[in-house]
């Protein structure tokens, strides 16, 4: 039995159907405020997210426990200092972070967002590190051995943009 | 409970359940869950040894005391409690599901605290019974019973003390006799009864009609009455002395609450079940303070009820009754029987004689690891019983800081270490010695030095040439690098000695009276225990060093009959002679006996076999290895794997020393390392005592270290954490 192409569409959720001719979120102010509430749940829902850092021309993502601040400006993360992860980021602080929340079902195609930040690595400055902190330890309270340990660092990454996909194919940037 | 009981005509004492609810909103507002599973999971439960459960328990045990509740659930749980005790005396009991139920007790493996006075000490004493949920006993138990460990939760009772006249226990059924039940009571609190301090009249009645069969009376003496910061044991008065505590009618009315709580608990199942009953007697009325169904561990149900202080002390006398035995009679013979052996001249004697001196000296070496066994390493307990009253009342920030008292109390290997020190330090200051002992020329002073030196400190220093020769290889390393960090016990540490002066000054101020007297004694004991851990091993390491020497001089004599074909053991080469030491010796028995009998030495494959499947098998390159945190300090270096004894003398300054267990044998070479990485875990094994002694790095209970590191691997040793890192592997 054949589907009509309007039948599928009719499956679809409604959002993708109006994805053509969508105006830039960036253009918007109202929809950036949106969708950055929307980032800022998503973020407070997930523990995890990947890390991607270059060592000498190659990629190397891990898996890392992060943190964002309220205006989603900062992405903090951290780790021992005996990491590839640690001697990469060292050498080259540009990083990007995937950030999502897919279950691994096919459900995630029509469902999942996944976020894509791109920034560079600063080092938490001591005037700023008792609020960040706070704002980690909110988030991984149990984390707070590995966060305080003389071998651990703890960073952040000053995010230039996030490239936001969703329904699988729509995608949109947004500075912040 | 409450209510029931009131309904049913039963008096229980006012008290508040916090429920389970509190205890998980508590776990996970403050991160304690995850911080919980993520010190459970660094290795799996199976896996770990009693130390490290121990370590396990204790560390939680410390996150509970030191996390303080969230301020807006703090402040409610304190208003609550305020409003409900006052100033009130109050004891503080578990009540964990599925705690007491038909099937399992855990009557004496949570914890108990009576006389909390006030509510800041309320909550304190609330987390540390919770943290009980997860004390070494408590964990073995719920794995033993197929619970599930990270379901745990736990309710607590809080209940108002009520100081009766009278107070006792009551079996509604004689664990021993089913057709009788038994009473017993004493002048005063229950304390003195469940603590073992004051003797209890006892009577045994008839179960079906209630009549008394016997009345046992006790020496009455004594009493424990409540002060007003705690309880005393008092005389009693003369006429207290001569009147037992219980009237007949008395009697029958406790008995008739055994029945009572019986129906009342017993119905809810559909089965009876005959109560354990702890009650007091107040103004002529009976309270119950606690029933619970007879188990089997009705003997350990006591215990629970004491304060934690007394609860050790029972094991603090038994303690006290080692140590006696150990320091007074066990380690003298060990000494003398290895100083007797020493004397021995074996190259003199004839293959029979050697033979049946090997015999002996096998003999005598299994009895004393029996004894070590048995008797020294049920003692190293002290050490962590002084650990637990330390971090129960000092609270310290980091749940090891006991360690620093116990330590610096002269420890046989540390001595050691200082004469070696000093050997290197005069090899340092004479280059002409210094280019003699590279070379590996004898030198009569450096030589007599040696002799000395092996001779008091023995250990696993046989006398093969090689060991020492290894050992001038050691002091040429030492003694080529500037010296290595100071003993603790040399002058330069006075700062160190000032800080510990100054813990001891600290716990002992937190106790009063005659307590004082018991913390100045646990600290002792506890100080014996460390000190003993490390010197026993020394003075067993000498025994077997004596054994040794004479399977090496059997060996001597195989290789001159020259077997043809034999696989010889090598028994220089061996690390540890335990493992195989029976069928060695029986072996090099029979074949000095009889000549023919050489074949059997073909028939050993075992080494042969374990390397064949290691190289089958590719193996995995770590990277990254989990352990405990042994030695807090980080650094880098190349490893040096020890696999057998003539490893030691191989380590250069520098190194991180990776090892199987660190015995206190080895730990001469400690001061040269930059960190120590363990297979074996544990606190207060001899790596991290040693470890924390020098201030080195140090990561324990890495499992497979030895097989997984190569020699030559360049690593990173985080003791914060207990990781080791693989930085570079040695690709040769």
């Amino acid at each position: 039995m054949l589907i009509t192409k309007d039948e599928i569409a009719s499956l679809l959720p409604h959002k993708l159907q109006v994805q053509e001719g969508e105006v830039p979120v960036e253009s918007k102010g109202l929809e950036k405020t949106k969708l950055l509430e929307d980032l800022r749940e998503l973020f407070g829902t997930q523990p995890l997210a990947v890390l991607a850092t270059q060592g000498e021309g190659t990629p190397y993502v891990s898996l890392i426990a992060f943190a964002s601040d309220e205006k989603l400006k900062y992405l903090l993360f951290s780790t021992t200092k005996a990491t590839r992860k640690y001697a990469n980021l060292s050498a080259n602080p540009s990083v990007s972070l995937l950030i999502d929340n897919r279950k691994n079902t096919l459900e995630d195609f029509r469902d999942a967002v996944a976020v894509t930040a791109l920034g560079k690595i600063e080092p938490v400055e001591d005037f700023e590190l008792r609020i960040m902190e706070n704002i980690y330890l909110m988030k991984h309270p149990h984390l707070v051995d590995f966060l305080h340990s003389p071998t651990n660092a703890f960073l952040k990454i000053n995010v230039e943009k996030y490239i936001v996909v969703s329904h699988f194919q729509h995608v949109v940037e947004v500075k912040v | 409970m409450k209510k029931e009981g009131r309904k049913e005509g039963i008096n229980v004492p006012r008290g508040a359940c916090i429920s389970t609810a509190v205890y998980n909103d508590y776990v996970d507002k403050t991160g304690l869950r995850g911080r919980i599973l993520l010190e459970l999971n660094r290795k799996p439960f199976e896996e770990m040894r009693w130390e490290e459960l121990w370590d396990l328990s204790e560390k939680i045990k410390h996150m509970f005391a030191r996390t303080p509740f969230p301020p807006e659930m703090g402040t409610e749980l304190e208003e609550k409690l305020a409003g409900y005790f006052g100033e009130k005396a109050v004891a503080v009991r578990s009540s964990a599901p599925g705690e007491d139920s038909a099937k399992t007790s855990f009557a004496g493996v949570h914890a108990s605290y009576v006389n909390v006075w006030g509510t800041e000490a309320i909550l304190r004493h609330l987390r540390l019974v919770w943290a009980s949920l997860w004390s070494d006993s408590a964990l073995l138990y719920r794995k033993e019973m197929g619970l599930d460990i990270f379901k745990s939760a736990m309710a607590v009772l809080i209940q108002e003390i009520v100081e009766g006249r009278v107070s006792g226990v009551a079996f509604g059924m004689n664990p021993e006799d089913a057709s009788e039940a038994l009473v017993e009571a004493v002048y005063g609190l229950n304390k003195g009864l469940v603590d073992g301090t004051v003797e209890p009249d006892r009577w045994v009645l008839e179960r079906k009609s209630g009549n008394i069969k016997k009345h046992y009376h006790a020496e009455r003496g004594r009493g424990v009455f409540g002060t007003e910061e705690g309880t005393e044991l008092r005389e009693l008065p003369e006429n207290l002395k001569e009147t037992p505590p219980l009237t007949q009618e008395e009697v029958a009315q406790v008995f008739n609450l055994t029945l009572k709580t019986e129906t009342l608990f017993g119905s809810r199942e559909g089965i009876r079940k005959p109560q354990d009953v702890e009650w007091t007697i107040r103004d002529n009325t009976l309270y119950t303070l606690q029933s619970r169904p007879i188990t089997t561990l009705v003997g350990e149900d006591r215990d629970e009820k004491r304060l934690w202080h007394l609860s050790l002390r029972r094991s603090f006398g038994n303690l006290k009754e080692l140590r006696e035995t150990i320091e007074e009679k066990q380690i003298p013979a060990m000494q003398a029987e290895a100083r007797e052996l020493e004397k021995e001249e074996l190259s003199g004697l004839t293959e029979s004689t050697l033979a049946k001196e090997i015999e002996r000296r096998a003999g005598i070496y299994r009895k004393w690891h029996d004894i070590y066994w048995d008797e020294f390493i049920p003692f190293a307990h002290g050490a962590r019983l002084f650990g637990q009253v330390y971090n129960e009342t000092v609270d310290p920030k980091d749940p090891y800081e006991f360690a620093d008292l116990l330590s610096g109390t002269g420890m046989l290997s540390l001595e050691r270490n200082r004469k070696l020190e000093e050997m290197a330090g005069k090899l340092r200051k004479a280059p002409g010695l210094l280019q003699k002992a590279k070379n590996l020329t004898p030198d009569p002073g450096l030589g007599k030095e040696l002799d000395a030196f092996i001779s008091e400190y023995g250990g696993s220093y046989s006398e093969s040439s090689a060991a020492r020769e290894g050992l001038v290889r050691l002091l040429v390393e030492m003694a080529s690098s500037p010296p290595l960090s100071q003993p603790p016990a040399s002058p330069v540490k006075t700062k160190e000695q000032d800080r510990i002066r100054k813990l001891k000054e600290n716990f002992l101020s937190r106790f009063e009276g005659e307590k004082e007297q018991f913390a100045a004694e646990l600290l002792d004991l506890g100080r014996a225990s460390y000190r003993l851990r490390d010197d026993d091993n020394i003075y067993l390491g000498k025994i077997e060093a004596e054994l040794r020497r004479a399977l090496l001089e059997g060996e001597k004599r195989l290789k001159k009959r020259g077997l043809k074909g034999a696989k010889l053991p090598e028994i220089e080469k061996l690390p540890n002679l335990e493992p195989i030491i029976e069928e060695i010796t029986e072996k090099m028995i029979k074949t000095l006996k009889d000549p023919k009998y050489s074949f059997e030495w073909k028939k050993s494959g075992k080494t042969e076999k374990t390397e064949k499947t290691e190289k089958t098998e590719e193996k995995l390159k770590p990277r990254q290895l989990l352990g405990n945190p042994s030695g807090p300090g980080t650094s880098q270096g190349s490893a040096r794997v020890i696999l057998q004894e003539s490893d030691l003398y191989d380590i250069k300054a520098g190194e991180v020393l990776v090892c199987d267990a660190v015995d206190p044998n080895m730990t001469f070479i400690v001061p040269l390392c930059s960190a120590i990485v363990e297979r074996r875990g544990g606190m207060l094994i001899h790596g991290a005592i040693i470890a924390r002694e020098y201030g080195i790095p140090c990561v324990t209970g890495v499992p497979d270290a030895t097989k997984l590191i190569k020699n030559g691997d360049y690593l990173a040793v985080d003791g914060y954490l207990g990781i080791v890192t693989v930085l570079e592997r040695r690709d040769w």
